[in-house]
């Protein structure tokens, strides 16, 4: 059923026009194989300070490796890399979103509110209806940045502020305790599936789900295309016949959609809510996705790359607690991270530029 | 080219009621202005604070309600030049609690005032240092550099300082940040603001440093061909800023005696808020000190004004700011694409694609020529 059907990559004798043909695709794919490698070596370098971090604070203070102190991390994470995920989408087209911190506060509290209100409810209802209050949000913010014209910074500064003092006003100085919510919310929380906690699984399934389609499919690819057309607002790629405006407003939509499935997240894991839930988170999340390796100018960078960040960040956070580094430090060294990456992003893309224009220069002295 | 569409002799062969003429009326330019819509609007909010509580148009109303808004306040002044320039530096508010961080631990360690506040103005010149130099000497985007720096100034003041707060300082100084000028109702902070801010209006609006600052905005490739030295002046507004933020910082410590790392979370959004709402564009290439300034008194008669009612959450002062924030960038533009749509409509030619407003002048005057 799944067989890849692919041509047998046997030799053949080039004769003709056939290989020059195959030297011009030969041409292409090197100068493609650089980029494809530099990109990896990203993504790579990623993993190796990672693992670096580990094996060191492992080293020092074994109970690191923990199950428990393991398991902490990553379902800390989980809520940061399903919203990098959203925001990669919305940084790769040159856009910026700063109110998904504010749309988890409030979806978080709207979420745990209706479960307290409505016992008998099934838990995926109130996670749907946070979805859905996101996606709106989204759309509110893709509206006025593609309708509207305003720039993305200065929207979600707006929405970030205003729907902060929509969940001030709604939640009236009340909190969501744990006791409040349904125990089966709260088992989706803490509880696992096949042996690996819930919260990890929709992480996965998250970044799996958009990592594949940015990748592969054409939908994500145009959104690549929008966010490397420029300054123009996508200029080019709207002349090259791409629906850049509802592009830019999925994109939108999807970071406030998957903001609020944080926040739904967010409700089961803690339990306890209130309208200062994920203050801050957009900074975060933001630099999740700068330091995984998407650039703020567009155009570049993945969404597996975003989530790999996420994961350095959270183990960074962990490895200073179990480290006993004062906790002070914990933000010092996110900002310092997040200007180290884009700082070294510059130098490899500085560098790759180079390095192709070698290539097509030695090529063309030679032919 | 647009000169001559607009002259009035001018006998393109299209010529239809509604086109802009250039014989406006001075009160007609006077209205135009976004200056004046704002001022139209501080006279609503002051019209609806009386309203509200009896309390609101006092001497004393005014000095606490100003004197709350100086850090907002001062920050806007360097940032209306950055963002004029077409950058941004979103680490205003981590520099301010840099700077009370620093100064209430040089004042743990016994040194004295005099020495402390050069050093924490220093240190916050040296924060805007960075910032230009990775935007300049890099040439990282400053929304990026700016969001690490963020984080690594605030991170930084908590280091220095820990969750601790230091509240003894001395009382003479604390006195005149409390205080008011002579026997006036204007805060002392206030004065301070309001000499700054005439400086900033000169060097911004009648000097050559000042024209570069919006040549840069408008065109960087063009200033730089132009022999402006645009980095040069980008490193230095960045400096400029790292040191008003860090003097931000200082007078908020002594205005409520206490010096911590977590304060002023937040304050990059008002004074954005401020900035943008006061008529500088967010691309750069325009906007005035004035307009910034009846901004900030727009703004802190809205935080005023809802202070004062007790039935009012609070919290409608972030919702009202966020939609002003928003509305005063997507109200100009749906203004404009409302006058470009009725004007292509009584042309009859093709509606001109929107989102494009340099080319708006001339776009549809040629279109309309070679159809004629």
């Amino acid at each position: 059923m799944s067989t890849p059907v692919s041509a047998p990559p046997g030799p053949s004798a080039p004769q003709g026009p056939a290989a020059v043909a195959e030297a011009e695709a030969e041409r292409v794919s090197t100068g493609r194989r650089v980029v494809d490698r530099l990109i990896r070596a990203r993504e790579l370098g990623l993993v190796v300070v990672l693992l670096a971090i580990v094996g060191i604070t492992g080293a020092i203070e074994p109970n690191f490796f923990d199950l428990d102190s393991i398991k902490e991390t990553v379902l800390n994470v989980a809520i940061i890399a399903v919203m990098t995920a959203g925001m990669t989408l919305v940084i790769v087209t040159r856009n910026i979103d700063l109110s998904v911190g504010s749309i988890l506060g409030l979806t978080a509290f709207l979420c745990g509110d209706l479960l307290t209100k409505h016992p008998g409810m099934p838990w995926i209802v109130a996670v749907l209806v946070a979805v859905a209050i996101g996606a709106a949000c989204g759309l509110l913010n893709g509206v006025l940045v593609t309708w509207g014209r305003v720039p993305a910074l200065v929207v979600t500064l707006g929405t970030m502020y205003a729907l902060r003092g929509v969940a001030f006003l709604v939640t009236d100085g009340r909190q969501i305790n744990a006791e409040d919510l349904p125990d089966s919310f709260l088992n989706v929380g803490s509880g696992t599936l096949l042996g690996i906690p819930t919260l990890i699984v929709v992480a996965v399934v998250v970044i799996l789900l958009f990592w594949f389609v940015t990748r592969d499919y054409a939908w994500g690819r145009q959104l690549y295309a929008i966010g490397s057309s420029g300054r123009s607002g996508g200029q080019a790629a709207k002349l090259a016949g791409l629906k850049s405006d509802r592009r830019v407003t999925q994109a939108f939509v999807i970071s406030g959609a998957l903001a609020g499935l944080g926040g739904a997240m967010f409700a089961a894991r803690y339990g306890t809510v209130d309208a200062t839930a994920g203050d801050g988170y957009e900074l975060r999340v933001i630099g999740a996705a700068v330091v995984g390796g998407v650039a703020i100018a567009g155009g570049s960078g993945s969404v597996l790359g975003a989530a790999i960040g996420a994961v350095l960040l959270g183990t960074i956070q962990t490895a200073l607690i179990v480290l006993k580094i004062d906790d002070f430090w914990q933000q010092a060294i996110v900002g310092l991270l997040i200007i180290v990456a884009i700082a070294l992003d510059r130098l490899i893309a500085n560098q790759s530029e180079a390095l192709l224009r070698q290539r097509s220069a030695r090529r063309r002295t030679s032919a | 080219m647009s000169t001559v569409a607009t002259t009035p002799t001018g006998s393109a062969p299209d010529r239809t009621p509604g086109v802009v003429r250039t014989e406006d009326s001075l009160l007609k330019k006077v209205l135009g202005r976004w200056e004046t819509l704002i001022l139209v609007l501080i006279a609503v909010v002051f019209a609806i604070g009386s309203g509200i509580s009896s309390e609101f148009l006092t001497g004393e109303s005014l000095t606490t309600g100003s004197s709350d808004f100086t850090e907002y306040a001062i920050l806007a002044l360097p940032l209306t030049l950055i963002i004029a320039t077409g950058e941004i530096d979103l680490s205003v508010a981590s520099v301010l609690a840099l700077s009370s961080a620093l100064m209430g631990y040089l004042w743990n360690q016994g040194l004295p005032m005099e020495a402390i506040l050069p050093i924490c103005i220093v240190a916050g010149a040296v924060c805007g240092l960075i910032n230009g130099w990775l935007v300049t000497g890099l040439g990282l985007p400053s929304l990026a550099v700016t969001i690490g720096t963020m984080a690594l100034f605030r991170g930084l003041a908590f280091v220095i300082l820990g969750d601790e707060s230091v509240t003894d300082f001395p009382t003479d100084y604390t006195d005149w940040a409390f205080g008011n000028f002579g026997g006036t109702v204007v805060p002392n902070t206030i004065v301070l603001f309001l000499v700054l801010a005439a400086i900033f209006a000169v060097v911004l609006h009648r000097t050559p440093f000042g024209r570069s600052i919006f040549a840069i905005g408008a065109n960087k490739e063009a200033a730089r061909f132009s022999g402006l030295r645009v980095n040069r002046t980008q490193l230095k507004l960045f400096v400029l800023s790292g040191a008003i933020a860090a003097l931000a910082g200082i007078l908020l410590t002594l205005r409520n005696s206490t010096a911590a790392g977590n304060v002023g979370t937040g304050f990059e959004l008002t004074a954005i808020a401020a900035v943008v709402l006061g008529g500088v564009s967010i691309f750069g290439g325009s906007g005035t000190i004035g307009g910034v300034i009846l901004a900030l008194i727009l703004l802190g008669g809205i935080q005023k004004a809802l202070n004062l009612d007790p039935d009012i959450s609070t919290y409608w002062v972030n919702i009202v700011f966020g939609i002003l924030l928003i509305g005063s960038v997507l109200g100009p533009n749906l203004a404009a694409r409302f006058r470009e749509a009725r004007r292509t409509r009584n042309r009859g030619a093709r509606p001109f694609r929107p989102g494009r407003p340099a080319a708006a002048p001339s776009g549809p005057e040629g279109e309309g020529n070679t159809d004629a």
